[in-house]
């Protein structure tokens, strides 16, 4: 797969839409986000390059999280489907771009050694996949609803039920990490994590559920659309 | 029209067995592990290794660190068939968690000039728990004084703070290692970019 260099600027980043780096109701945030001003910087094509990858690199069940991870039987928990687009800003498809997820298994716990939460583990699920999107952005991934679990950042903190997500885009520029989450979920208004990021961009981090994407007798389907940086109308001066 | 850009979140404590599988022994396979260039690629091969601090001068134990550049003749990889070709993949990610010091240890190649005018470097990504957007910042050489100093990059760094972008060489029995250590914050703290 060819990844050619771009031939205009990336967008900036619109830093109304992000969270700022000290956000001290996540108290890692304190002793861990820069605190000096970014640098503006001028970037040459050859560091705008996105990584390289193809299909051929992946699983076949890398995109099913139910059955990649499989040893004795089924994984617990309620099947659903996570599908959607990756779109640049100006709202144009960003195809064959890695879309890598992790997650919890319905009972809160994450196979991370360090997790320590006292909930199972579940012998059929891992919880990470990855799929690549196709011609038109679209990708698809079927799992497990992840379960809530809690933290150490103040007293009785939870985490929303949330699905942690990692795409590249079409530069080096473009790259996201972020988590997905779900309607109606009471622990969004008390989460921390998700308050960082300003009011009127919040609700792009949550699923969508529709019969759409919910496949019958089967799986409930939410659908997630994400928004990567894209490139400037404009072409780069040579 | 979109809704505009999605949000960066945190990639929280857990991401090891998603993004960076075989370095920490999970059963899943890792699409860029932190050896960039196999033994057969062009170019003079390195090591790159460092270790992240907070605020408070604490090793990080739980970042992932990701690495782009050029090849060792200035060439960015734009396909995977050149890279399977080469050897050379042109990214790389590690975590901090699997070693005793929790440092980040890259085997690549020392990347060559991508364009007239500009030194070396190695573009970095910087994520981990605690940091709600990734961080970008860039590696220099030590030995590439001359490069450096008309680097038009390094040259719109105040010059107090350019030592932080600078790699040290260190020449060992088994290789040329440069050591990048990345403070987030602090008097030294190191220049990150809005790229
Ligand atoms: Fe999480």
């Amino acid at each position: 797969m060819d990844k050619p260099l771009p031939t205009s600027l990336p967008t900036p980043r619109d830093w109304t839409s992000h969270s700022p780096y000290i956000h001290p109701d996540y108290r890692s945030t304190v002793l861990r986000g820069p605190k000096r001003p970014l640098l503006p910087i001028k970037a040459h094509m050859a560091d705008l390059a996105a990584p390289v990858y193809g299909h051929e690199d992946l699983g076949e069940l890398d995109h099913d999280l139910t059955r990649n991870a499989r040893r004795n039987g089924e994984p617990l928990g309620e099947r659903i489907i996570v599908a959607g687009r990756v779109l640049d800003e100006r709202g144009r498809p960003v195809p064959d771009t890695l879309v890598e997820i992790w997650q919890a298994n319905a009972a809160g716990r994450y196979v991370h050694k360090v997790d320590q939460h006292d909930a199972p583990l579940d012998p059929n699920f891992l919880g990470a996949g990855r799929c690549m999107t196709d011609s038109e952005g679209r990708y698809r991934f079927m799992t497990i609803k992840p379960g809530a679990y809690p933290w150490g950042n103040h007293h009785n903190a939870w985490r929303p039920n949330h699905i942690h997500l990692s795409l590249f885009g079409s530069t080096f520029a473009s790259r996201l990490v972020t988590q997905l989450y779900f309607p109606g979920d009471p622990l969004l208004a008390l989460d921390p994590i998700f308050l960082g990021t300003p009011e009127k961009a919040r609700e792009r981090l949550i699923s969508k559920f529709t019969l759409d994407v919910t496949e019958p007798g089967f799986a409930l389907g939410y659908e997630f659309n994400i928004v990567l940086r894209g490139l400037a109308a404009t072409p780069m001066e040579k | 029209m979109t809704p505009g850009q999605t949000p960066s979140q945190t990639v929280g404590p857990f991401f090891a067995y998603g993004l960076t599988a075989e370095q920490y022994g999970y059963p899943f396979t890792s699409l860029f592990p932190p050896r960039v260039a196999e033994p057969r690629a062009r170019g003079e091969h390195i090591r790159v290794t460092g270790r992240l601090f907070d605020g408070e001068g604490k090793t990080i134990p739980d970042a992932m660190v990701e690495i782009a550049h050029v090849d060792a003749e200035g060439r960015p990889v734009t396909s995977r068939d050149t890279a399977v070709a080469s050897g050379f993949r042109g990214f790389g990610r590690c975590g901090t968690g699997t070693s005793a010091d929790q440092s980040f240890e890259f085997h690549t190649i020392k990347p060559g000039v991508a364009a007239p005018g500009t030194a070396p470097h190695i573009n970095v990504i910087v994520t981990m728990r605690g940091l709600l957007v990734h961080a970008f910042t860039r590696l220099y050489f030590e030995d590439e004084a001359a490069a450096n100093a008309a680097d038009p990059v390094l040259a719109s760094v105040p010059a107090e703070r350019r030592a932080t972008l600078i790699a040290k060489r260190i020449a060992l029995p088994e290789g040329v290692e440069y050591r990048f250590d990345i403070q987030m914050q602090g008097p030294n703290e190191t220049v990150f970019f809005d790229l």
